[in-house]
Order: C-alpha cells, then sequence, then structure tokens
C-alpha cells in the first residue's frame, strides 16, 4: 500500500536528467509518459527506492498528474516504495525453484541476515524478499541483486554465505 | 542429432558480436527480405511456414501478421514479447543473452513485412542484463546500417528500442503489455478491438513471442516450404524447450517437433532422466498455467501410443487425459514432490499476479489460495477438494484476459489427477507436515478405458 508520509524533496542528477532525455525520445511527440516505466527504474537505481517527492518529481518532468505515476510504482512488483537495504536480495520462491531448494535458501537468508523478509539490516547494507518466477527456472535457486539485477545461480547455503561476504567488502 | 534452427551456432565464442553472427551466416534474412521480396511476400512465406505463436496461445504468426489493418497514413508497430514470466519458461532469456542478433534480425525482417517505421522490443524489467545486451546489439546493427535510415538502400526505414517492464506476469498478455508500454498499470483490455485493429497508441500493432519473431529468420533464408517440412503435422518447425525441475540436465534445448516426450525427458541427448536416480512422478509440459499430468499420462496418451512434444499430442485426450504445448516450460517433477504443495505455490503465484480487474479472478484466485494453503497445512476439510474445483470452474472464461484460466487450470487439473493425494492431507494432517504422499500408483500403466455405450 502506498503511503505518501514525507515530502522531503530530492534533486535528481545531471546524468539522471540526461538519461531522462534520450529515454523520451524513443516514442513519438506526445506519447511521453510511456517513458514512465523506464524512468522510474533510472530514479531508483540512483536513489534506492522512490518516494513521493521522487516520484512527483517524475510527473512534473513528463507533464502528467502525481497519481499516474503513483499507480504504476504501486502496481508494479519492482519499484520500492520504502528505503531498502544497500543490496536487496531477491530470490526466486515459484514452483520450479522450490522444487530444487529455494524455500530451504530462504529460511537460511533470514537466519544469515537475521530479519524478517522485507526487513533491513541494522547496518543498512541488506534487505531481502521472496520474489516471483524470475525466467531462470533451469538454473535455480536463483536470485538478483539491482539496480543492474545481476543474476546469481544454481545457488546453495555455501554460495549464498559467500555471496553475502563479498558484498559486504564492496 | 537433430537439426537446429534458431540456436545451430549457439557455442560459437562470439556469437552475441555483430562480426561472428555475420560470419556465420547472420543478417542474410535482411538482405534477401529488403532486395528481393516485397512486404507481402514475407508474409506468404511466414503463412507458408505454418509457423505457430511459440509465447503460449498457438496462434498461426502469418495469419495474426494478415489480420493487421493498414489505413492510410497511420503508422503501424511491431511489439516484441520479451515479458517471459510463465513459470518453468527461459527460452527467451537464453536466446537473448546468448544470440541477440537473431532476434534483432527477425525483428527487422518482421518490421519490414508489417511496415511498422517504430518497433519495440518489450523486455521484462528483471532482465536488465539482457536489455543491456540487446541494447549493445541494437547499436552495432545500426552502426553498420542494418537499422536507421534507408537500410541498404532499400528506402526502408527502421528505429528499434529496446523497453524494460516492471515486474508483473499480466504483461505477458499483450493488451496488457501495450498498457504498459505506454506507461500505464498492466491491465488487459476488452477485446475487441484486437491490436491488429487498435493496438499501442490506438494504432494496428502486432505483438509476437520473442522466439516466434527469431524463427522468421530461418524461414524467409530457406523459404516457408523448407520450414514447413520439419515437425508433425500442424505443428511444423523446431521448438525451444525450457527443462526445469527434478531433471538430470535441465535447460533449453531445441527440438523438432514430433519428438516423443518419454525421448525428451530420459536420452542423453536431451535432459537425461531424472535427477538423483528418482522416478517420475509428474510433468507441467508447457508452463504453470497447463493442465498437470501424472507420470503415466505425460509419457502415454490414454490409448497407450507414445506421447509427443507437439501441439496436438499434448493436447491429446483434451483436459480429461491431455494437456497443452503452452510456452514450452516443461517442469519435472520427482517421487518425493507434493502435488499440494506445488498447487498451492502456483495459486499464491497467480494470485499475487492478478491484475484485479475483474472479480473472478481477483477474489477467486486469493480463495484457491487460502484453501490450499490449509490443505498444504493440515487445517483442510474434504470438503475443501470439492470446494477448489468449484472455485476454479467460477474463474475459468469468466474473465477478460486469459489469467483467469491460467489460474484455474493448474488447480482442477492437481485435483482431477491427483485427488488422492489432497485426500490423504486431511485423514492424515499431521503426517502430511514432514511426509510426502510418494509416487503411489502415478506412474503405474494406464487401465485400458471402458467405454459403455448405452
Amino acid at each position: 500500500m502506498l503511503k505518501v508520509e514525507e515530502k522531503q524533496p530530492v534533486v535528481f542528477s545531471a546524468a539522471l536528467l540526461a538519461k531522462c532525455d534520450e529515454i523520451v525520445k524513443r516514442y513519438p511527440e506526445g506519447k511521453q509518459k510511456s517513458a514512465l516505466l523506464p524512468i522510474l527504474h533510472e530514479v531508483q537505481a540512483e536513489l534506492g527506492w522512490l518516494s513521493a517527492s521522487a516520484m512527483d518529481q517524475v510527473a512534473d518532468y513528463l507533464d502528467i498528474q502525481d497519481i499516474e505515476v503513483y499507480e504504476v510504482a504501486s502496481f508494479y512488483s519492482m519499484y520500492f516504495l520504502k528505503p531498502q537495504g544497500k543490496f536487496v536480495l531477491e530470490v526466486c520462491r515459484t514452483g520450479p525453484c522450490c522444487l530444487v531448494g529455494a524455500e530451504k535458501l530462504m529460511n537460511h537468508i533470514e537466519h544469515k541476515l537475521g530479519v524478517k523478509e522485507n526487513e533491513v539490516t541494522a547496518d543498512g547494507l541488506f534487505s531481502w524478499r521472496g520474489v516471483e518466477c524470475l525466467a531462470a527456472c533451469g538454473y535455480g535457486p536463483v536470485l538478483q541483486i539491482g539496480p543492474e539485477y545481476t543474476f546469481y545461480e544454481n545457488l546453495n547455503e555455501q554460495k549464498v554465505d559467500e555471496l553475502i561476504e563479498d558484498l559486504r567488502k564492496k | 542429432m537433430a537439426r537446429k534452427l534458431l540456436l545451430e551456432h549457439i557455442n560459437v565464442p562470439g556469437i552475441n558480436t555483430l562480426d561472428v553472427y555475420r560470419q556465420k551466416g547472420g543478417y542474410r534474412a535482411v538482405e534477401k527480405a529488403l532486395k528481393t521480396l516485397t512486404p507481402d511476400e514475407v508474409v506468404e512465406e511466414v503463412k507458408k511456414s505454418g509457423l505457430r505463436g511459440r509465447g503460449g496461445a498457438g496462434f498461426p504468426t502469418g495469419m495474426k501478421w494478415s489480420f493487421l489493418a493498414k489505413p492510410e497514413g497511420v503508422a503501424r508497430y511491431l511489439v516484441c514479447n520479451a515479458d517471459e514470466s510463465e513459470p518453468g519458461t527461459f527460452k527467451d532469456r537464453y536466446l537473448m543473452t546468448h544470440i541477440p542478433h537473431a532476434l534483432i534480425e527477425g525483428m527487422i525482417v518482421s518490421s519490414f513485412a508489417l511496415g511498422a517505421k517504430t518497433s519495440y522490443i518489450y523486455v521484462r524489467g528483471e532482465m536488465m542484463p539482457q536489455i543491456r545486451i540487446l541494447e549493445k546489439a541494437i547499436a552495432e546493427a545500426k552502426a553498420a546500417g542494418w537499422l536507421g535510415k534507408n537500410i541498404l538502400g532499400s528506402g526502408y526505414d527502421l528505429e528499434l528500442y529496446v523497453q524494460p517492464g516492471g515486474g508483473a506476469y499480466i504483461c505477458g498478455e499483450e493488451t496488457a503489455l501495450l498498457e504498459s508500454l505506454e506507461g500505464k498499470r498492466g491491465n488487459p483490455r476488452i477485446k475487441p478491438p484486437f491490436p491488429a485493429i487498435a493496438g499501442l497508441y490506438g494504432c494496428p500493432t502486432v505483438v509476437n513471442n520473442v522466439e516466434s519473431i527469431a524463427a522468421v529468420v530461418p524461414i524467409i533464408n530457406d523459404g516457408g516450404d523448407e520450414y514447413a517440412k520439419i515437425g508433425i503435422g500442424r505443428s511444423t518447425g523446431t521448438k525451444l524447450i525450457s527443462a526445469s525441475g527434478n531433471l538430470v540436465r535441465p535447460g533449453v534445448y531445441e527440438i523438432e517437433l514430433g519428438l516423443p516426450v518419454e525421448e525428451f525427458i530420459y536420452s542423453d541427448e536431451w535432459c537425461g532422466g531424472i535427477a538423483n536416480g528418482k522416478r517420475l512422478k509428474a510433468t507441467v509440459a508447457g508452463g504453470s498455467s497447463v493442465p498437470v499430468l501424472p507420470a503415466n499420462l505425460t509419457l502415454k496418451l490414454a490409448n497407450g501410443d507414445p506421447r509427443l512434444m507437439s501441439y496436438e499430442s499434448l493436447s491429446e485426450g483434451g483436459f480429461a487425459t491431455g494437456t497443452m504445448m503452452g510456452s514450452g516450460g516443461f517442469i519435472a517433477f520427482d517421487e518425493d514432490q507434493c502435488m499440494v504443495r506445488n498447487t498451492w505455490n502456483f495459486s499464491r503465484f497467480y494470485h499475487h499476479e492478478s491484475c484485479g480487474q475483474c472479480s473472478p479472478c481477483r477474489e477467486g484466485t486469493g480463495w484457491m489460495e487460502k484453501v490450499l494453503h490449509r490443505l498444504e497445512y493440515g487445517h483442510g476439510k474434504m470438503s475443501d477438494i470439492d470446494l477448489l474445483v468449484d472455485v476454479s470452474k467460477k474463474i475459468e472464461g469468466n474473465t477478460i484476459c486469459p489469467l483467469g484460466d491460467a489460474a484455474a487450470w493448474p488447480v482442477a487439473s492437481a485435483i482431477r489427477h491427483f485427488r488422492d493425494e489432497f485426500e490423504w492431507h486431511v485423514k492424515e494432517p499431521v503426517k502430511s507436515l514432514d511426509t510426502n504422499y510418494g509416487l503411489a500408483n502415478y506412474a503405474d500403466p494406464i487401465a485400458k478405458a471402458v467405454t459403455t455405450e448405452n
């Protein structure tokens, strides 16, 4: 559920705005709203999540109503409407991955990080959640980490432990 | 060795680059189409090939193209559906990762055939690495003159863009995809009008799956008649199968349609059998939406003949004893898997992914998830089983888009074929928490059907 809690102003970087300008050119004149999903991905990559202020700014940029951005951001599962850990481990929890141990792996991650699904670790580094099918069923269990959605395949507990240690050092 | 049309060069180092792809005969189809064929002739070849949509519906691609309205002065669009979200399906990811130019070449030829000057590849947002791969490949193709203004001096112009989704299964439905591409929530549209008349921005639009578009390349290179010689009956050509679950070698395989299912599962050329020496209990042959079948009906038709990997053979026997080709997402379950738990898992998926427009789907998927959850966790009642059948029947056919059917079929088919296992969960609420029902008689030879005349 979308809650408009804070209105702290956010500033888009020049690089982000340049990227937005480039994206809008892909569509016919007057159809700039088509740029909404790609632009929200860019904003989230820069800011880590989509605050109400960030979404309002996107609405201004595309010359559409604020609600048109909110309704889209809250519909699609990839957009974060709350702050997340620096690294969000998204584990596939759909049928084929469960046949090869995804549920056990999620229990392991919960135990390892010491936080429940959708919670952030005290150091702000990690959060995790189960997500639906990531179209990598033959290589399960799998997890992805944004904003570039790097894929980690054929996972087991040891590989996940190593991944978490590597991310800590970044 | 089986014939490969899409994955023939998949293991060639550097095949993801334009240079190597070109050395292996890439972009010949663009040359042939733009220099020697008219758009209508390209459509004709695709019609002759018998190619059926590889995204799941299996509708003939050439026929879909021929429905495209062509009013004067109105833009037409080709949109590639790379939203690949059907659980069990990962072939398009594989193709785009390893041989992106096959899709781009197919997009150029198909756009030319349809008269589209701007085309989009809508890729699910989670496939950001594949989006980067496609963007790079498009830049290469454009720099080499395969895209842009006056391609090969033919006077034909084409711009091609990649559009990321936001994470929503429903956007694999073509009208939801178009809504999403317009920057809206992925709510499927009421049809008619079909996209061929009013699609993207209200203009005539064709939406095709990645694999369908890639298949246009060999069809143009070799001719539609040659393509139609491969396969069996109305299932022409080759098909990418995504194999997952408890198999020795899960992965993406290109098969000639008509391959026996038994050979696909057990032959060393393909999946190599069931992992860890276990026995096969059940399969979902075409992605999570299609009916689940027990092992015996997977391998054989009700009359005892071998079942084949083809549109017709997989659906032989209707939903009573058959299933569907779907998107080719082949999921194998070994004897240790619990059908109740898997059905609950799939139901949770459909509940999560329902867009919420139609009440039978929005409410029904949630009910099915809850009832299945209590059966799985030892709180079920015997009447719950028929309740599930009842709910699934009330969703099926009563929604704007096929997500409702896709949610209903796995539940109805699981109860149809594995009712004993559901009843066992009710009778043994404690034991079923940490023990599985096992293989039971699901792999036994099928009893001869007794038909009584009345």
